[in-house]
C-alpha cells in the first residue's frame, strides 16, 4: 500500500500560506548556534502545507483564527490560541513537527542519519543480562491454581 | 439478488490472528476452506519505514484509529460515549499488521478470577487447557524469549529475546532496586531467521508495520501455510449478514465482493473471526424473523461484557543518551502488579510493558502536547533534553466485564457498502480507576529510581482501545454465554466464534497469544468431534 495521504499544496490561499509561515517560524525558530533552520524555511514550509493531509480542514480553521484580520502572531497571541483552541493547537504541532523533523538539515543537527530506517536498520546492543540474577533469585511469582485441563 | 457462489465447506469471516490461525489448522482435514476478508494484503515495500515520512504516516494511512485512516477497508465506529477509542487494522493479518509484537500469553490465574478473587466468571477452561496450543502458537507465530520468567509456569523459548539495549537496562537496574519482577518480553518478533522470515533489523517502527518482515504478522505466518493447503483467502470482500435457514442453522454469508457485486456463499460451517467489534456488529446485523435481536443472541449477551485494557502511561527522560528510536518499540515487561493483593484497594492486576523513545517527531508532538517543549524560544533546547533520552512504560490493566459496556448499531452509522456500524458504550469501573492510579504511581516510581526527570503521565491514555475483548462470550450456560466451552454457538449449531468476543475476562496482558491459542484449541475440537459436530 502507497501512501494514501492526499497532497494538499493547492489546498490553501495566499492568505493562509502567509499566516502559516508567521505560525510556523513562531512555533518552531531557527536557531543558527545549532544550525537549524526555523519551520517558516521554505522548503520546510512547502512540505508541510502538502502534507496536512487528514488535519487540511482543521489547519485552515486554525489559520483562519490566527490570521484574523488586526491580529499579529507573537508569543501571546499563540498562548492564548492554545488555552481557546487545544485541539487545533494539536493540530499545528503535528503538521509541523511532522515536517520540520524529517528535514535533512534538521535530523544533521539532532544527531541522526537522514534517511529511512529501512533497509539498513540499526544496531541496538544486546545489553547486561547479568541483570536478571536478582529477579530469578527470588523465584516464581505466578499465582499457582488448580488445572483440570479439558479433554480434547 | 445476490450471486450464488458454489458451496464450501467451511466459511471463516475475517483474516486476522484468529482467522488465519483456525484457516491454517483446519486446512489439514482438506475440507474445502474459504475466507472472506473485507481488507487488502499489504505489501512491506509500502510500509512507512521504507520512506522519509515513516513517523508522519503512523499519523495518516496507518493511524491506529480506523476513524482517523478511513481507508477503503475501514468501517467507521461511533465511540463519543466511550473514553477509550478503537484501536485496529483491516486488512489480511488484520490486527497483528500494527501492533507491538508484544506476545504475553495470560496467566492461570485469569482463567479462575471467581475462584480466585470472587469477581466476573471463571472461564470454562483453563491455562492447562490451552497450555499446548499456546505452545503450537508460539511455534507458528516465531516468539523471541528468555526462557524461566518467574511470572509464568515454565514454558520453552522459541529463539532468543530482544535485544535489551540501554534503555531496558536502565529500567531493570530501576527495578532492581526497588525488588520488582521485569523480565524480557515474549515478542512475536524475530531475533533470528525464522521459517523463512528474516531476523529484526531495529528499524524501531513496529507500530506502522514492519518492512523487514520480522514481525510476526498472521499474512506472513499462518496465511502462506494456509493457502499452500488449499484454503482461499478471498480479500477485500465485506460480509453484510449471515443466513440461517428453519433449523437454526448457518448456511451462508452475503458480501460485496471487491468489484461491488452482492455475493451469496453457502457454507456447512460458518467462523466468525472479526474481532470484539466486528463480531456483535455482524451477529446483530445478522438478525431474522427467526433471530430478531440479532444471531447467537438469545442469551442477550451479544455486543455486551465489551473490554478494553485501561492503559496509563508513564514516560521520562534520563541525562544520558538511549538510542531508544532504534529497536522494536517493546522490551521487557513486568507482572510484579499483575495478582490481587487486597492491600491495593482494587481486585486483579496490570501488567508493565516498559517501552523505548520516540522518534524525533513523536518527541517533538507529544512533548508540545504535555508542554516540556514549548512553541516558540526554548522549543530547541527543551527538544534536546528529550529526544532520545526518553523512556518509560503502559500499565495494562485488566478490565471486567460489566453489561453496560457494549457495541450496539448506531442507527445511522454506515460503511461505505451501506452495511449499519457499529456504536460503542463504555465508561470506566472504579476497579479499573482505582488500578490505573495505582499503576501511575508505581510507574512514577520506577522512573525516579531510573533517575528520570520531566516525568509525564496519562491515567488513561485514550487511543489505546486495542483490545477487544468479551462481546461474545464462552460459558457452558446458554442463558448467560454465546458460545460453549469448545467455540460453538449455543444457538446456531454450526456457526463458530474464534476471536476476542470469546473472553469471559480479559486478563492484563495483550490477549493476541491467547486469541490464537483459542482460534487452534476450537479448530482443535472441530476436527475431533467432527462426527457430532452438530449434535
Amino acid at each position: 500500500m502507497s501512501d494514501l495521504t492526499p497532497n494538499t499544496s493547492e489546498y490553501f490561499s495566499a492568505v493562509k500560506r502567509e499566516v502559516m509561515r508567521l505560525v510556523a517560524g513562531a512555533i518552531i525558530p531557527a536557531d543558527p548556534a545549532r544550525d537549524m533552520p526555523g519551520a517558516d524555511d521554505p522548503a520546510i514550509l512547502d512540505d508541510i502545507l502538502a502534507s496536512a493531509g487528514r488535519d487540511a480542514d482543521d489547519l485552515a480553521r486554525a489559520l483562519d483564527i490566527l490570521g484574523a484580520e488586526g491580529a499579529q502572531i507573537t508569543d501571546a497571541s499563540l498562548a492564548r490560541f492554545r488555552d481557546d483552541h487545544p485541539a487545533l493547537a494539536g493540530v499545528l504541532s503535528l503538521v509541523i513537527a511532522q515536517c520540520y523533523y524529517r528535514d535533512d538539515r534538521v535530523l544533521v543537527a539532532i544527531g541522526m542519519e537522514p534517511r529511512a530506517p529501512f533497509p539498513k536498520g540499526y544496531e541496538v546492543a544486546q545489553g547486561d543480562w547479568s541483570l536478571l540474577d536478582p529477579v530469578r533469585a527470588r523465584g516464581p511469582i505466578y499465582r499457582d491454581v488448580p488445572q483440570e485441563g479439558t479433554d480434547t | 439478488m445476490a450471486e450464488m457462489n458454489e458451496p464450501v465447506d467451511v466459511l471463516i469471516i475475517g483474516g486476522g490472528a484468529s482467522g488465519a490461525a483456525v484457516a491454517w489448522s483446519l486446512a489439514e482435514t482438506k475440507m474445502h476452506i474459504v475466507c472472506l476478508e473485507q481488507g487488502d494484503w499489504i505489501k512491506n515495500e509500502g510500509f512507512p519505514s521504507t520512506g522519509r515520512d515513516w513517523e508522519a504516516r503512523q499519523f495518516g494511512d496507518f493511524a491506529i484509529s480506523p476513524n482517523r485512516r478511513k481507508l477503503e477497508a475501514d468501517y467507521p465506529i461511533n465511540e463519543d460515549n466511550s473514553p477509550i477509542k478503537v484501536a485496529n487494522f483491516n486488512g489480511v493479518g488484520g490486527g497483528t499488521i500494527l501492533y507491538a509484537g508484544h506476545f504475553p500469553r495470560f496467566h492461570p490465574s485469569d482463567f479462575k478470577v471467581k475462584t480466585l478473587d470472587d469477581v466476573a466468571d471463571d472461564w470454562p477452561i483453563d491455562y492447562a487447557t490451552l497450555e499446548p496450543f499456546f505452545e503450537l502458537n508460539d511455534k507458528m507465530t516465531g516468539v523471541a524469549a528468555l526462557a524461566g520468567d518467574p511470572a509464568y509456569p515454565s514454558k520453552p523459548a522459541v529463539m532468543p529475546p530482544l535485544p535489551m539495549g540501554r534503555s531496558c537496562e536502565v529500567i531493570g537496574e530501576a527495578m532492581n532496586k526497588l525488588g520488582w519482577h521485569w523480565w524480557p518480553s515474549d515478542a512475536a518478533i524475530n531475533t533470528q531467521e525464522y521459517e523463512g522470515r528474516a531476523p529484526c533489523i531495529n528499524l524501531g517502527h513496529c507500530g506502522s508495520g514492519c518492512a523487514q518482515g520480522a514481525k510476526a504478522t498472521t499474512d506472513g505466518t499462518y496465511w502462506p501455510e494456509a493457502i499452500r493447503a488449499r484454503v482461499e483467502l478471498r480479500h477485500r470482500c465485506r460480509v453484510r449478514r449471515i443466513e440461517t435457514n428453519e433449523d437454526d442453522m448457518a448456511t451462508g454469508a452475503y458480501y460485496v465482493d471487491p468489484d461491488g457485486v452482492e455475493r451469496f456463499q453457502p457454507a456447512e460451517i460458518v467462523i466468525v473471526a472479526c474481532n470484539g467489534v466486528g463480531t456483535p456488529r455482524l451477529l446483530l446485523n445478522s438478525a431474522s424473523e427467526r433471530f430478531p435481536d440479532g444471531l447467537c443472541n438469545s442469551s442477550r449477551m451479544v455486543g455486551k461484557n465489551l473490554m478494553f485494557h485501561p492503559y496509563s502511561q508513564v514516560r521520562g527522560h534520563v541525562d544520558e543518551k538511549l538510542e531508544g528510536y532504534k529497536g522494536p518499540r517493546i522490551g521487557t515487561w513486568s507482572m510484579e502488579f499483575y495478582e490481587t493483593d487486597p492491600k491495593r484497594g482494587f481486585k486483579r492486576g496490570y501488567c508493565y510493558q516498559f517501552s523505548r523513545g520516540y522518534g524525533p517527531v513523536a518527541t517533538a508532538v507529544n512533548g508540545m502536547a504535555d508542554g516540556i517543549i514549548p512553541w516558540g524560544a526554548g522549543h530547541h533546547e527543551a527538544f534536546g533534553r528529550m529526544f532520545d533520552h526518553s523512556l518509560g512504560m503502559l500499565a495494562i490493566c485488566e478490565d471486567l466485564p460489566e453489561e453496560i459496556n457494549r457495541v450496539t448499531i448506531d442507527p445511522h452509522l454506515t460503511d461505505s457498502d451501506g452495511i449499519p456500524a457499529p456504536r460503542i458504550t463504555y465508561r470506566l469501573s472504579e476497579n479499573s480507576k482505582r488500578m490505573l492510579d495505582h499503576s501511575v504511581a508505581r510507574g512514577k516510581e520506577i522512573l525516579q529510581a531510573a533517575g528520570a526527570r520531566d516525568i509525564t503521565h496519562k491515567t488513561i491514555f485514550p487511543g489505546a482501545g486495542w483490545h477487544l475483548m468479551g462481546t461474545a462470550r464462552m460459558g457452558t450456560d446458554p442463558k448467560t454465554s454465546v458460545v460453549n466451552e469448545w467455540g460453538r454457538s449455543h444457538d446456531v449449531r454450526n456457526l463458530f466464534i474464534v476471536d476476542g468476543s470469546v473472553f469471559v475476562t480479559s486478563g492484563g496482558v495483550n490477549p493476541t497469544s491467547t486469541i490464537q491459542a483459542i482460534a487452534l484449541y476450537v479448530a482443535d475440537q472441530i476436527k475431533n468431534r467432527i462426527y457430532e459436530l452438530f449434535d
